[in-house]
């Protein structure tokens, strides 16, 4: 088991250097000189050089990567003498735009996130499971054919039109909820709860849908196993059979998924932020593109990469606790 | 699948053309599919589902083609503004109710500037569609042909291939494709839109093409084949891979509509498709600001029954395909 995590610790972080060499390629071949940006109008030649020097932007490609890299684990400073500039340890640069540590935004807008990451998984959990179990006791019923029909159309809505129609309707027209903000949930959990419930849904809605079909496909698939039949044949009633046998293999791939979907949640998140107008992870790396603010980008590319490399090796170790039959290669 | 009348299966002609003159000698499963495409494609026609969703497939497509054509019977470019159609006191709300519809302008006015947005639809539609479609020829192409080779091969070909799948999997991919596609220039959207949507996409298909390969190059059939000479190449593109064939269409079918989305939610963002190109995407981002006073500006019905339509198809194609090769 230990000799299995390091394997995939060690993958995992060769994963995470690429993907931080591939962002930091694409934008230092490819983004205009941020020194200029920086500069903004009254600029001069001179000023433009020491913007770069202070930055290190006038360095070699792998000097600069050397430099981000090892100012992710260990800190850096930033131009000389006097006027230097210490970043502390999970350095991940200063935006061009606001001049504040892009770790500092980071940490600051991971919670408005974290809540509608956790409050939409939650929800498509409880909804997938439920109507995939449901969908697969009933198989072949108008209920069952009604949920399919169901998840095809919740999967073909794009999440930013969920997200408009809902505000449409709960918010301008029926004046149910107010526009979402970022309320804590400390202030006041009944505005908490109706500021983050639209949010919740659309980013919850696609996933459930595919829960529930992967939820009905795997119950139904074991239902037909061997060992099922064996059961049924021993005069175990259907209730234990279920419980006992029916249920764990049916719903380990669930798990599997589950991990990687929440894991890869920061994509999603960003839509659904940048719709509802949240000031969440995803709305600032939006908003960072629109100004070409390239170590926030980088930031939260960064980060997005970590979660999902975390979640991967996360769902490999509880794969092997719950699956008995993968134990043995471990 | 002769009369799959979409783009779709261009891509796939290409390899698949081959397929219908292979050779198999104990050919049973090669035989079943191809005995299967017939019976595939008359059990699809009874399903009314799929049926709707081919027939919108169809008349989407057709009215991409016909773009040109269409503006100009209907009188209007999606480029050119009307001032008489928009009232400037309003703040540029358009001029009637449902949002400007008139026998000028079939689907009413963008608020705002004026634009024709029957002849707007139109156009996105196509770039929309040439987007996804395009995006989907090219993973095709990629998945297929990198997953046939690391499944046949294995070995230090396969380890290289899947290592690489393995990274593509684990990376961030929308934010990464957000980012890219803000940083490089904006002069040629739709390829790069293609091109980054494609990178992307490949390894699903070929994870599961490498994983098919694995099991049929077990199988007696390409075992006789390698007996009689056949060259690796050969067993490969004439042997294993018209036997992917149901797979793959089923599988791109699917893609489809992820990327009519992915397209649409790019373009949202601000990086997809460049204005003043048109593009359901991008028409949808413009209507955000309009929709509390011009929901008739909402475009959004004709996307989603457009991806609706290729999960459904491509949900009863994955079924009648499984039931015959009894799964």
């Amino acid at each position: 088991m230990p000799r299995f995590l390091l394997t995939r610790v060690t993958s995992g972080v060769g994963v995470l250097l690429l993907v931080c060499l591939f962002t930091f390629l694409v934008f230092f071949a490819l983004s205009p000189d941020p020194a200029v940006q920086i500069c903004g109008k009254n600029c001069t030649p001179e000023v433009i050089d020491q913007i770069r020097g202070n930055l290190g932007l006038d360095q070699p490609f792998w000097a600069q990567f050397f430099h981000f890299a090892v100012g992710i684990f260990a800190g850096r400073t930033y131009g000389a003498g006097a006027g230097a500039i210490e970043c502390a340890a999970p350095c991940l640069g200063y935006s061009f735009q606001s001049s504040q540590a892009v770790w500092d935004m980071i940490v600051q807008r991971l919670p408005v996130s974290a809540t509608i990451a956790v409050g939409a998984a939650v929800l498509w959990l409880l909804a997938g499971l439920a109507g995939g179990l449901l969908s697969a006791v009933k198989e072949g019923t108008f209920l069952d054919r009604f949920t399919t029909g169901l998840t095809l159309t919740s999967m073909s809505i794009p999440n930013y039109v969920l997200a408009l129609v809902l505000q449409y309707v709960l918010v301008v027209k029926l004046q149910w909820l107010p526009f979402p903000q970022a309320v804590a949930f400390a202030d006041d959990p009944g505005r908490w709860f109706a500021n983050f419930v639209m949010p919740w849904i659309v980013l919850a809605v696609g996933y459930a849908a595919a829960y529930t079909r992967l939820t009905r496909a795997n119950v139904l698939d074991v239902l037909h196993e061997n060992y099922v039949r064996t059961a049924y044949a021993k005069g175990l009633p259907q209730a234990l059979v279920w419980r006992r046998h029916a249920l764990r293999p049916a719903l380990t791939p669930v798990v599997t998924i589950f991990g990687m979907d929440f894991a890869g949640l920061l994509g999603g998140a960003l839509i659904t932020e940048t719709v509802f107008g949240i000031n969440g992870v995803g709305k600032m790396a939006a908003d960072s593109i629109a100004r070409n603010d390239q170590p926030v980008i980088m930031g939260v590319t960064l980060l997005a990469g970590f979660l999902v490399v975390v979640g991967n090796i996360v769902v490999d170790v509880v794969y092997t606790a719950i699956d008995p039959r993968v134990r043995v290669n471990a | 699948m002769t009369s799959f009348p979409t783009d779709l299966t261009t891509a796939q002609s290409v390899e698949a053309g081959t397929g219908d003159t292979s050779e198999a000698p104990a050919a049973p499963a090669a035989g079943a599919v191809r005995a299967g495409a017939g019976g595939t494609w008359s059990a699809l026609r009874r399903d009314a589902g799929a049926m709707l969703g081919l027939g919108y497939i169809v008349l989407v497509t057709l009215v991409a083609v016909a773009a040109p054509l269409l503006t100009s019977i209907s009188g209007w470019t999606p480029y050119a503004f009307d001032q008489t159609a928009i009232d400037p006191d309003l703040g540029g709300m358009p001029i009637g109710p449902w949002g400007g519809v008139s026998a000028e302008h079939w689907f009413g006015v963008e608020p705002g500037s004026g634009r024709d947005i029957f002849a707007r639809i139109v156009y996105g539609a196509r770039v929309s569609m040439s987007i996804a479609l395009s995006a989907t020829a090219l993973t095709t192409v990629l998945g297929v042909s990198l997953g046939l080779v690391a499944g046949y091969f294995g070995g230090r070909v396969d380890l290289v291939i899947s290592r690489v799948m393995d990274f593509l999997m684990a990376f961030p991919a929308l934010i990464f494709m957000i980012a890219v596609l803000s940083a490089l220039p904006a002069s040629n959207r739709s390829t790069l839109l293609v091109v980054v949507i494609s990178v992307f996409g490949w390894p699903y298909l070929a994870r599961i093409v490498r994983g098919q390969t694995m099991s049929l190059a077990q199988r007696e059939f390409v075992e006789a084949a390698r007996a009689a000479g056949a060259s690796g190449t050969r067993i490969v593109f004439r042997e294993i891979l018209p036997n992917l064939r149901s797979t793959i269409i089923v599988m791109s079918t699917l893609a489809v509509p992820g990327y009519i989305g992915t397209e649409a939610g790019l373009s949202f963002l601000g990086v997809g498709v460049v204005p003043p190109a048109p593009s359901w995407g991008q028409m949808i981002a413009a209507s955000v600001k309009w929709y509390a006073v011009d929901p008739a500006y909402f475009v959004f019905p004709g996307v989603l029954l457009l991806v609706l339509s290729f999960t459904v198809l491509g949900d009863r194609l994955r079924a009648v395909v499984d039931a015959q090769e009894g799964r």
